[in-house]
């Protein structure tokens, strides 16, 4: 009993954490796919870029934990800015085989950079020392850093949670997500909101990417190793929504870690069978709405 | 299965016709009916639901609750295409073309389809010499011989009003629902509409939604008024040009004054 | 403005009209459109003059004319019917698989191993397609990558039937009816291979300009319009997805047979990836663009790659933003526009 007891709270634990990152790194999607109708394959290459920067100025440039991830988050949202005036733009509404077309050659172009630039292998990532090592509760041992991740997170939902409800802004967001012709004839400004979301989607990506590098490691191939997961949260959990990622990234990273310590003969398997059966009950994910997207 | 009822069948009829969006009903109780034969104008001010009506209709829409009924047999769970077999055509309010494909190509399609030949895989579409003369024969009525090869979206929006309603007339339909068809067509070219109208068979019944006054009194035999989702009245232009109702309706605050 | 009167006006123009028929241009045009045109023999005279011509590249040739094929089978679905998928490995895998895992078992005939992973091939697109077809946007565009990538998941774990990572290798199969072996310089495999994707060119061409090709075309440019026209539009899209996938899967089990190793790369990413690309190099929706751009892209990667695999990620993300932005219709797009204006 204990066992079984034991091996609920690692895969708990452990989900949990993963969860985190991966809806760090995919809630952004979610909005800027419901607001633009965007299909941005290439989000987790700003999650990478995240990772990169920070692993740079951690190692390179001995720049403290946290100054690093900010500085990294900052550092790729404003420069999101730049790619999306310049290229994101011109496809918006446009055919979806071309926004396909035109991610995949950045994601290709990113592989090509980071590899040049950092090498094929992963990048170290030593979390500080007093994010280090284990912490007891009733005499378990949890590592500090996942507790630290976990605790991040939440912090970054609650945030995003209250802004998008109770600011103006995030009132802004929810209407142009809802209908954008509407909003722009009540005179919101859909092109500087899309930058601006465009920004913060990208820049809460690279936190994601730049925490969470102890559990999805930095590497060249990162942004298509983890698209299909990135997919599936926002799929599963509905576009245009910051609720529905955060529950599907729960669902997904708990129930990847239970296959996996479970199952672990089947890999990825279940968790691809088990969003094909939601994505059959719902198809526009659990919280997707029935409006424009 | 046919409805308990005396008398001839309708041409199309609803009965207790629903929709709601969430809190918001659209279209609230419609009995509607629609006599074979028959010319009649749907009228009401904007927002009163008449597209929704043929959306609910012709299966683009599902209803919340109600009945649908064309010659009789009961088509509320049936899909569009099944309504289509039918003997019901529409247009739609806005043009909704095959915008890449040729004005001649357009009209194919829905003789095609009407043939049952549009799902043929073994010998070329070209082949069906008869499709595609019966198309430009269509074509020739509404004046857009000439545009025959052109590509659809190259059209000015009045003429590719024209190809909107030649699709609908290549079905054959036995009802016929037009959505505005006048609207956006420049008034050199709505004499075809209307003389494309007068000369439908006499036993399509025909239902125009139109916001052109002249238009609809000198087409239609009947007329409905649809305000906020539900019918106001019925009757024929005269009893509905004098009735007092329909004016407050249209001319709201004015006729307050 | 009787209504007699007038029908009897159109009745008689009808019938002043009828024979002879009307010989309007755009009637001509439409009804000949299916003809063959002597510019349709120039990949097939290449063909042969490559078999005399390049007797060292005869198995790179194979190759190509098995991804050419595997190209005509994405784009009557992305092209023509307008679906964007990003798993049509999932059927070149089928049958490339099924061949494999049948020649593994003992079953070596090659004729009948192109039929079977045809068949599972299109069985698969069946199935995934009733499930996928079902969805739109985003949720249709990863239930496309979802089930290649269970595929891939699936025969990477079950080792026992698809050897797992290291996938099927050293399979024999028995020469063509009995005759023909697959010899070392590839001179089989390319004749082979020319005479099924000329087969499979042929009925593609067919069902694209058959009445049931010209509704995939209404169903991608209006599929409002194809609805109230009375057409069955999930039908229509299921059966193009099934033929779709049967014939990736007829060059799935082209490769199986002539390179006689089967890896898990067949149901990859990189191949459902890669196909698009080529169809956008050549031309999405044209038929021949699968013609151009697989070639190009091939011999591109064959060079480049060889370089440093590095420079070719770069390259080809790079060309493949420029040609989104500037040459959306290919190769063959830009020869159109260019005889476009020199007509004028």
């Amino acid at each position: 009993m204990g066992g079984y007891f034991s091996a609920v709270i690692s895969i708990a634990f452990h989900g949990t954490a993963f969860a985190m990152v991966l809806y760090l790194v995919s809630v952004g999607l979610s909005v800027t796919m419901g607001l633009m109708g965007f299909v941005n394959l290439a989000h987790g290459v700003f999650a990478a870029a995240g990772g990169y920067v920070m692993t740079t100025l951690l190692n390179d440039y001995n720049v403290p934990f946290p100054a690093a991830v900010v500085l990294a988050a900052i550092a790729v949202g404003l420069a999101s800015i730049v790619l999306e005036r310049t290229l994101y733009r011109r496809f918006y509404g446009g055919a979806e085989l071309d926004q396909v077309l035109m991610t995949i050659g950045l994601i290709f172009m990113s592989i090509a950079v980071a590899k040049y630039i950092w090498g094929p292998s992963q990048q170290p990532m030593q979390p500080p020392s007093y994010l280090s090592g284990h912490f007891d509760i009733a005499g378990r041992d949890f590592p500090t850093y996942r507790s630290f991740i976990i605790a991040a997170g939440a912090v970054v939902v609650t945030v995003l949670w209250l802004g998008l409800d109770r600011t103006r802004l995030g009132a802004k967001i929810r209407a142009a997500v809802d209908n954008r012709r509407m909003a722009q004839s009540v005179g919101i400004n859909t092109s500087g909101l899309f930058s601006f979301t465009f920004a913060l989607g990208t820049g809460l990506a690279a936190l994601g990417g730049a925490l969470g590098a102890e559990i999805l490691p930095i590497f060249p191939g990162y942004s298509l190793d983890h698209l299909i997961y990135f997919l599936i949260v926002v799929a599963v959990g509905g576009l245009g929504t910051i609720r529905g990622p955060f529950f599907a990234a729960m669902l997904l990273g708990i129930s990847d870690t239970a296959f996996k310590y479970l199952l672990p003969e089947f890999g990825s398997f279940f968790i691809y069978a088990l969003t094909l059966v939601v994505l059959l009950w719902r198809p526009k994910g659990l919280f997707g709405q029935t409006g424009r997207a | 299965m046919n409805p308990v009822g005396e008398g001839a069948t309708f041409a199309l009829e609803t009965r207790a016709l629903n929709k709601s969006f969430g809190a918001l009903a659209v279209t609230h109780d419609v009995d509607f009916r629609l006599e074979k034969g028959s010319r009649q104008a749907l009228i009401g001010p904007n927002g009163a639901g008449k597209t929704t009506f043929v959306n609910l209709v012709s299966g683009a829409l599902a209803p919340s609750g109600g009945q649908i009924f064309i010659a009789g047999e009961e088509v509320t769970a049936f899909q569009q295409a099944r309504r289509v077999k039918l003997g019901l055509a529409r247009t739609f309010q806005i043009n909704t073309l095959f915008r890449g494909l040729s004005v001649l190509e357009n009209v194919c399609l829905a003789i095609g389809e009407r043939l049952g030949a549009g799902g043929r895989l073994f010998r070329p579409a070209g082949a069906r010499r008869d499709v595609i003369e019966s198309a430009y024969l269509l074509l020739e009525r509404l004046n857009l011989a000439e545009d025959a090869g052109r590509p659809v979206r190259e059209l000015p929006y009045g003429r590719q009003r024209l190809v909107e309603i030649a699709i609908a007339l290549g079905l054959e339909p036995k009802v016929l629902l037009l959505d505005e068809p006048a609207a956006g067509v420049p008034s050199t070219e709505s004499g075809i509409i209307i003389e494309v109208i007068e000369s439908l068979p006499a036993d399509l019944a025909l239902l125009i939604i139109e916001h052109d006054m002249d238009l609809v009194f000198r087409l239609a035999h009947r007329i409905t008024v649809m305000v906020q989702g539900s019918i106001l009245t019925e009757g024929t232009p005269r009893e509905i040009a004098a009735d007092f109702r329909v004016r407050e309706v249209y001319l709201g605050e004015r006729a307050r004054r | 403005m009787t209504d007699a009167s007038q029908r009897e006006t159109l009745l008689a123009r009808k019938l002043a009209a009828a024979p002879p028929a009307p010989s309007s241009p755009a009637v001509l045009a439409l009804s000949r459109r299916h003809r063959f045109r002597p510019l349709e023999a120039l990949p097939w005279i290449a063909a042969a003059f490559g078999f005399f011509a390049f007797p060292d590249y005869l198995s790179l040739g194979a190759q190509v004319f098995i991804t050419i094929l595997f190209a005509l089978s994405a784009d009557l679905i992305i092209g023509y019917t307008g679906i964007v998928t990003l798993g049509q490995a999932a059927f070149f895998g089928t049958g490339a698989y099924t061949c494999g895992i049948l020649a593994a078992h003992g079953w070596t005939e090659p004729l009948s191993l192109l039929i079977f992973g045809t068949a599972a091939g299109a069985l698969v697109g069946f199935l995934s397609g009733f499930v996928v077809l079902r969805t739109q946007g985003l949720t249709q565009l990863m239930l496309t990558l979802i089930v290649a990538i269970m595929l891939q998941e699936g025969a990477n774990k079950a080792t026992d039937l698809t050897g797992g990572a290291n996938g099927l290798q050293g399979m024999e199969i028995a020469p063509i009816l009995g005759l023909f072996n697959f010899d070392l310089f590839g001179r089989v495999a390319y004749l082979y291979c020319l005479a099924i994707l000329f087969l499979g060119w042929l009925a593609l061409r067919m069902i694209v300009h058959s009445p049931f090709g010209r509704s995939l075309t209404g169903i991608r440019e209006s599929e409002a319009r194809m609805h109230a026209i009375g057409s069955p539009v999930f039908r229509r899209r299921l059966l193009a997805y099934t033929i779709s996938a049967a014939v990736a899967g007829a060059a799935g089990v082209l490769l199986a047979e002539t390179t006689q190793v089967v890896a898990l790369d067949a149901l990859g990413f990189d191949r459902s990836g890669g196909v698009l690309i080529m169809l956008i190099i050549g031309g999405v929706g044209r038929l021949y663009g699968a013609f151009v751009g697989v070639p190009l892209y091939m011999i591109a990667q064959d060079r480049l790659a060889q370089q440093d695999p590095i420079y070719w990620y770069f390259w080809i993300g790079l060309f493949l933003l420029l040609i989104v932005l500037f040459a959306r219709g290919g190769v063959l797009g830009l020869i159109d526009k260019l005889r476009r204006r020199w007509v004028r």
